[in-house]
């Protein structure tokens, strides 16, 4: 990239560099292609054959070269973009504000909107738990600094606390809520103890590990988590001790009858829908507010140099295991949240793909932005659920999208801190 | 004040100090001066626990510091202002600030803060500036200041005239003498520009390959004849005017 940014100024350069890098991405990509896409399996009587359908590859070919092209010829080199001043970015703050108030306005009528069906809750719910993963994520990587792949663990954690609790011990939800909190934190402790020195692409490395023992554990231990069955009929939430059911459990009186209203499913999901919005208000009220107390200007601080943090007198240890435990924390109640909602937890739906999901959630929204997390969030939620009809082609468009989001906002979709890192520390002199 | 005896510092198998002592009494200014490598920074560090010496005794104000963590020694009333500035970049000048007064006591914050203004004035102007969007010097300024936030008793600079205009580094060497005589702050500086450190400083050090080879006040080494050769005339330092 460095190469067209010092042949702009000289047009035949550029070309030419342009059409290398083109040639070399299209290269790559039929490298990629000619495995992934370039056979594919058919059946025929009897079982199934392989066929090749190499047009497809050549297809990727062009597309790549063309769009890497495009790209080079159009992109102008990286000018002085650093210097934007301080009024702006204040002025940002206050649009992100607005903008956030106005979503969250229409996310709380949502129930009541017309188009408003069991389905669009479901979804909603299901952005509402990344969301608030985001979120929670956003502590340890994006405030601290510390790049986690293993956080769908302490999701893990949140969701078995609560179904084995209820299982052996008849725990209700909302005593299951703190204590899957606390245990989620307790992990995120155990998970920073070992790490503490690790930095970038080690602590990378053993906390996609972490995440992977947690699963690995759960599908092994099956006296206790039952493996890979999963653990089903997890109690469903009530409204604060009343149930949502047609019929209500002797002596007792369900939400509807309390209420006097007319029975229907749709009640239970409107619940959960608001449960874990509020879920995650807490979760972002927390976050703001920690960040703006010692222990969050401690983190961001920590993100930024190390070294110097010790020097002023912060310890390096308690900032990272809180960060930890704060993150894990939220991690556990989404976690729990899950749990009651789903009815069933199995292992499989805390694997690494997870991790891998939110993490993009928070770099995409923006390192740090609380915004930009939600903006994220929908984008990768709503985005698969509105493919489904090219779902051979799901994860294409995905990635698609990513690169150009990554191409048109290199800093994530809202960029909350100004971005600095890419001028450097400016060098002596 | 301070008082530095035999330490040995290791970095793997290399020995980047080998038995240093040094003295700073309470109210001084005292200059470390050597050639690239010679441990000045490491030095410092040391003082600082991180890295903790193999041997050798640290003791700050009577208290033996040799074995504490860095954050807990710099509560001790004691503040370095490492190499390289090592701001802050994407947190506001006042953040950066804010951050030096970590182990201060909240009930002086706005003292010290003004005092720090009033040292230098281009920090208040640029309070809402982002750390790395300052210039070189400004930094410098910012690391110094940071330091002076937690109302140290002892300042370690490590080259705070470090790649500055000479008005600037005449305008830092200022600012020292000022931090030195009106707050009282002791002070251990290290610094390549041996011409100005050692008309500033009350005594002086010279290090050399992780040993002390010289001691003196600040005008016997600057009219040491092998301090002159070796880090005054045409040497890295400034040439006297
Ligand atoms: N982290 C490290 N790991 C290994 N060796 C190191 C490390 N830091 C410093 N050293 C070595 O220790 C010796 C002393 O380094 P130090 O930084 O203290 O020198 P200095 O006197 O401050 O030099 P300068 O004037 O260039 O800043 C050098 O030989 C250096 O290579
Ligand atoms: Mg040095």
């Amino acid at each position: 990239m460095a190469s067209i940014a010092e042949a702009a100024p000289k047009p035949p350069n550029a070309l030419a560099g342009a059409l290398k890098e083109a040639a070399l991405a299209a290269g790559v990509a039929g490298a990629l292609a000619l495995p992934l896409i370039g056979f594919h399996l058919v059946d025929v009587t009897g079982g199934v054959s392989v066929e090749s359908r190499l047009s497809w590859v050549v297809y990727a070919m062009l597309a790549v070269f063309a769009g890497r092209f495009l790209l080079a010829i159009t992109r102008r080199p990286a000018a002085a973009s650093g210097h934007r001043d301080a009024r702006r970015s204040a002025s940002g703050k206050r649009n992100a504000r607005l903008v956030g108030l106005v979503i969250l306005a229409a996310v709380l009528v949502l129930p009541f909107l017309p188009f408003s069906n069991r389905y669009v809750l479901d979804t909603a719910i299901t952005v509402l738990i990344y969301v608030m993963l985001g979120w929670g994520l956003n502590v340890v990587v994006g405030l601290a600094g510390l790049l986690d792949l293993g956080y769908v663990a302490f999701y893990a954690v949140g969701a078995y606390s609560y179904a084995l609790l209820a299982l052996y011990l008849q725990f209700g939800f909302w005593e299951c809520l703190p204590l899957a909190g606390i245990l989620a934190a307790t992990f995120g402790v155990l998970l920073g103890f070992p790490v503490l020195r690790l930095r970038g692409d080690y602590l990378a490395i053993v906390t996609l590990g972490f995440g992977e023992m947690i699963r690995i554990v759960l599908l092994n231990w099956q006296d206790f988590t039952r493996g890979p069955n999963g653990i089903d009929s997890i109690p469903r939430p009530s409204f604060f001790g009343l149930p949502f059911r047609e019929e209500p459990p002797e002596g007792g009186t369900s939400f509807h009858q309390f209420f006097g209203l007319e029975y229907a499913p749709e009640h239970r999901i409107v619940f959960l829908f608001y449960l874990i919005l509020a879920l995650a208000l807490v979760t972002n009220w927390a976050t703001l507010r920690l960040r703006r107390l010692p222990i969050g200007r401690a983190w961001e601080a920590l993100r930024e140099d190390e070294i110097a943090c010790r020097s002023l007198g912060i310890n390096p240890t308690n900032t990272k295991l809180s960060a930890f435990a704060i993150g894990a924390m939220f991690g556990g109640f989404a976690g729990a949240f899950f749990a009651t909602r789903q009815g069933f937890i199995s292992p499989e739906s805390f694997t690494f793909m997870e991790s891998a999901v939110i993490l993009a959630i928070v770099v995409l929204g923006g390192m740090g932005s609380q915004l930009g997390v939600v903006v994220a969030a929908a984008f990768f939620i709503v985005l698969p659920e509105l493919a489904r009809e090219f779902a051979q082609f799901r994860m294409l468009l995905f990635g698609l999208a990513m690169v150009l989001i990554m191409l048109w906002r290199p800093q994530g979709l809202i960029s909350g801190r100004e971005p600095s890192i890419r001028l450097g520390r400016p060098a002596d002199g | 004040m301070l008082s530095v005896a035999g330490i040995r510092t290791f970095y793997g198998q290399i020995e980047a100090l080998k038995g240093v002592s040094i003295e700073v009494r309470q109210g001084e200014i005292v200059t470390l001066i050597g050639a690239n490598g010679a441990g000045k920074s490491t030095l410092l560090m040391s003082i600082c626990g991180n890295p903790q010496p193999r041997a050798g005794r640290i003791v700050f104000e009577g208290q033996d510091i040799t074995r504490l963590s860095t954050h807990a020694i710099v509560r001790h009333g004691l503040a370095h202002a490492p190499e390289g500035r090592r701001i802050f970049p994407r947190m506001s000048v006042l953040e950066n600030l804010q951050m030096g007064a970590t182990v201060a006591d909240p009930a002086h914050y706005a003292d010290d803060l003004a005092r720090v203004f009033k040292l230098f004035p281009i920090l208040e102007r640029r309070q809402q500036q982002r750390g790395g969007t300052l210039s070189g010097g400004e930094q410098q300024m910012l690391s110094i200041g940071r330091a002076l936030m937690s109302r140290p008793r002892l300042l370690l600079l490590d080259e705070p005239s470090l790649g500055l205009a000479p008005l600037l580094v005449k305008q830092i060497f200022r600012t020292i003498a000022e931090i030195n005589q009106r707050e009282g702050v002791t002070v251990l500086l290290v610094e390549q520009n041996a011409f100005h450190a050692l008309r500033l400083a009350h005594r002086g050090y010279v290090l050399v390959n992780g040993r002390i080879a010289l001691a003196g006040t600040g005008a016997e080494l600057l009219a040491n004849r092998e301090v002159r050769s070796a880090y005054l005339e045409g040497g890295h330092g400034a040439v006297p005017a």
